[in-house]
C-alpha cells in the first residue's frame, strides 16, 4: 500500500532549495545557528531563536526518537501514521512512519530517516531503526 | 488601558440549521446577522463595526456589501481569522474597538456549509514543503496530543469519554442538537477508532450553520432590553512547533490566553460558574480545563471523569447546549457557538434542565488551527451585570 502511495513534489523556494538538492543525494539536512548554535527544523534563513542571519546547513544523523503519533484508520489513500520525531540533533520534527508494522509504533521508539520519491525531490520519511 | 467591562454582547443568535441544502453560506451570514440584530433590538443600519472570518465568502467588503450593512456609518472592519477561536477574538477585538471608540455596535457573523458544500483550502505556510505530504488532519493533529497527554500523565480513553458523555446528558435538552441521545462511557469506546487514541464518539459533528453577535458600548446596551452580559477579560495567544526545539503537544496556546483573560478579569477559575469550552474532540477540552487552570496539568483526566462536567451534577457544568461533541459545529469552527451558551447562561436563557443557578460569570475559550501542529487560542470572560 505504501509503495503504492503517491507523494506530492515539494515546490521549493530559494530559502530551502538546498535542502531539496541534498535529499536528491541521500541527505537529510537541518539547519544550524552559528550565533546561538540551536538547531532548527524545518529550514529558515533566519533563526527563529536568535534572529541571526548566520544560519548553516548541517547534515543530520537522520537518527531520532517517536516523539508521537496517530495512527489515522482510513484515508482515500489507506491508513498512515503520522508523528513527530525528536531528532538527534533536537528539533522535532513531523512525518509520517513507514516500512513498518503500523499498529506497532511507540512512543520513545527509535527512528530512522527514508527518502521516498516524488515526481520533484525525494521526501523524508521515518522508519523503526 | 483594559477592555474590562467596556463592552457588553446585546444580541446574539444561532442558527438553528444543521444541515442547509438549500442555503447558500452568505444567505446563512445574514441570516445570523439578521437574527442577532433582532435579538438586541437595534437596527441594522445602525451598526457601524463588522468581524468576520475566512468563512466569509470573499472576506469583508463583499460582506458588508451582500448584508447592506450602511457604509456611511461602518466605520471599523476586522478579518482576523484563527480558525474556530477567530469569534472569541472578534469580540475581544470589537471590545478594544468600542473602547477605542473606534466603533460603538459591532456585528460578528459566522456561517457555511461543511456538510453539504465544499470547504475552502486553508492557506499554505512556509512549512507547506516540509507538512503538507504528511496528511495532518484535525482528527490525528489532535489524536497526536492525546497520545502523548497518555504517555506522559496516564491520561486514559474512559476519562476522555467523559466530557463526550456529559456533552450528551446536555443535547438530550437542546432541540436542534444533531445528537441527542444520551452516551455512556462504553459507547465511546465501542465507537470506531478514527485516529489513535481517539474514537469516533471523541469527535465533534460536522455540521451546517452559523452563528453571530452584537457588540456594544455600556450606554447602548443598557439603553436595550436584554439582560446585560459583558465582557470583562480576554485573551489571545498562538503557539506552534517553532523550529521544533522543546516540542511539547500536552499543552496549548490556552496557557497563555487564559492567564490574560483571567488577570484582566480580576477573577479566577474558581469563580467561574460556566465554561464554554471548545470540543472539537474531546481531548481539545481536557487540555483547555488544565491550560486554563480550572486543574493542574495532567490532572484533567480525574477532573472530567464521574460527570464533573454535567450541569447540576458536576462542580464545572460546560457546553450545555451539547456543544460540538453533540449540537453542532458550523463550518467546523466551534468558537462562536461557545459565546452564544455562555450568553445564554449569564441571561438565564439556557434550558432549564441545564440551566446554571446564579450564573453570573462564565468563560468562553476556544482554540484554532490544529492542536498539534500549530493554533491560535482565545479566551472571553463575561460576566452578568
Amino acid at each position: 500500500m505504501s509503495e503504492m502511495k503517491k507523494y506530492p513534489a515539494p515546490v521549493t523556494n530559494p530559502e530551502t532549495a538546498a535542502f531539496w538538492d541534498a535529499a536528491k543525494e541521500g541527505k537529510f539536512m537541518i539547519k544550524r545557528c552559528t550565533a546561538c548554535g540551536e538547531a532548527h527544523y524545518f529550514p529558515r534563513s533566519i533563526c527563529p531563536f536568535c534572529y541571526s542571519d548566520e544560519t548553516v546547513w548541517e547534515q543530520a544523523s537522520g537518527e531520532g526518537t517517536i516523539y508521537t503519533y496517530s495512527l489515522m484508520r482510513k484515508s482515500p489513500t489507506g491508513p498512515y501514521a503520522i508523528g513527530y520525531v525528536t531528532l538527534k540533533e533536537g528539533p522535532s520534527v513531523q512525518t509520517n512512519f513507514v516500512d513498518c508494522d503500523l499498529e506497532k509504533l511507540k512512543i520513545g521508539q527509535k527512528v530512522k530517516v527514508v527518502f521516498k520519491p516524488t515526481d520533484g525531490a525525494p521526501l523524508p520519511f521515518f522508519t523503526p531503526a | 488601558m483594559t477592555i474590562k467591562g467596556k463592552a457588553y454582547i446585546a444580541g446574539i443568535y444561532e442558527h438553528p440549521t444543521r444541515h442547509a441544502p438549500d442555503k447558500s453560506t452568505a444567505q446563512l451570514h445574514a441570516e445570523v446577522a439578521k437574527g442577532a440584530i433582532e435579538d438586541a433590538g437595534i437596527s441594522k443600519d445602525d451598526i457601524d463595526g463588522y468581524f468576520c472570518a475566512g468563512d466569509a465568502p470573499g472576506g469583508a467588503w463583499p460582506m458588508v456589501d451582500y448584508l447592506g450593512l450602511n457604509t456611511k456609518k461602518l466605520r471599523h472592519v476586522d478579518s482576523t481569522e484563527t480558525g474556530g477561536c477567530s469569534y472569541i477574538i472578534h469580540l475581544g477585538h470589537a471590545a478594544e474597538a468600542i473602547a477605542a471608540g473606534k466603533c460603538s455596535i459591532a456585528l460578528v457573523t459566522l456561517a457555511g456549509k461543511p456538510r453539504t458544500g465544499a470547504m475552502p483550502p486553508r492557506a499554505a505556510g512556509a512549512e507547506v514543503d516540509f507538512e503538507s505530504a504528511y496528511g495532518a488532519t484535525t482528527h490525528n493533529a489532535y489524536g497526536m496530543c492525546a497520545m502523548r497527554h497518555m504517555h506522559d500523565y496516564g491520561t486514559t480513553s474512559e476519562q476522555l469519554a467523559w466530557i463526550k458523555v456529559a456533552a450528551s446528558h446536555h443535547a438530550q435538552y437542546n432541540p436542534h442538537a444533531m445528537l441527542k441521545d444520551v452516551v455512556t462511557v462504553e459507547d465511546v469506546l465501542n465507537s470506531p477508532m478514527i485516529s489513535d487514541p481517539l474514537h469516533r464518539m471523541d469527535c465533534c459533528v460536522v455540521s451546517d450553520g452559523g452563528g453571530a453577535l452584537i457588540v456594544t458600548t455600556p450606554e447602548i446596551a443598557k439603553s436595550l432590553k436584554k439582560p446585560l452580559v459583558r465582557l470583562i477579560g480576554h485573551g489571545e495567544a498562538m503557539k506552534g512547533p517553532r523550529g521544533g526545539k522543546d516540542l511539547d503537544l500536552t499543552y496549548s496556546a490556552g496557557v497563555w490566553s487564559g492567564p490574560r483573560a483571567f488577570e484582566e478579569a480580576g477573577i479566577t477559575p474558581k469563580d467561574i460558574k460556566y465554561a464554554s469550552i471548545y470540543d472539537s474532540f474531546t481531548i481539545t477540552v481536557l487540555m483547555q480545563l488544565e491550560d486554563l487552570g480550572f486543574c493542574k496539568k495532567g490532572e484533567g483526566g480525574k477532573f472530567v471523569a464521574d460527570g464533573n462536567l454535567i450541569s447540576g451534577v458536576g462542580k464545572l457544568p460546560f457546553n450545555t447546549d451539547g456543544g460540538g461533541l453533540c449540537s453542532n459545529h458550523p463550518v467546523n469552527r466551534g468558537g462562536m457557538t461557545k459565546i452564544l451558551e455562555a450568553v445564554r447562561q449569564l441571561r438565564g436563557e439556557a434550558h432549564p434542565k441545564v440551566q446554571v443557578k446564579n450564573c453570573d460569570l462564565a468563560i468562553a475559550h476556544g482554540t484554532g488551527g490544529l492542536l498539534g501542529v500549530r493554533h491560535a487560542a482565545s479566551t472571553a470572560i463575561l460576566e452578568r451585570v
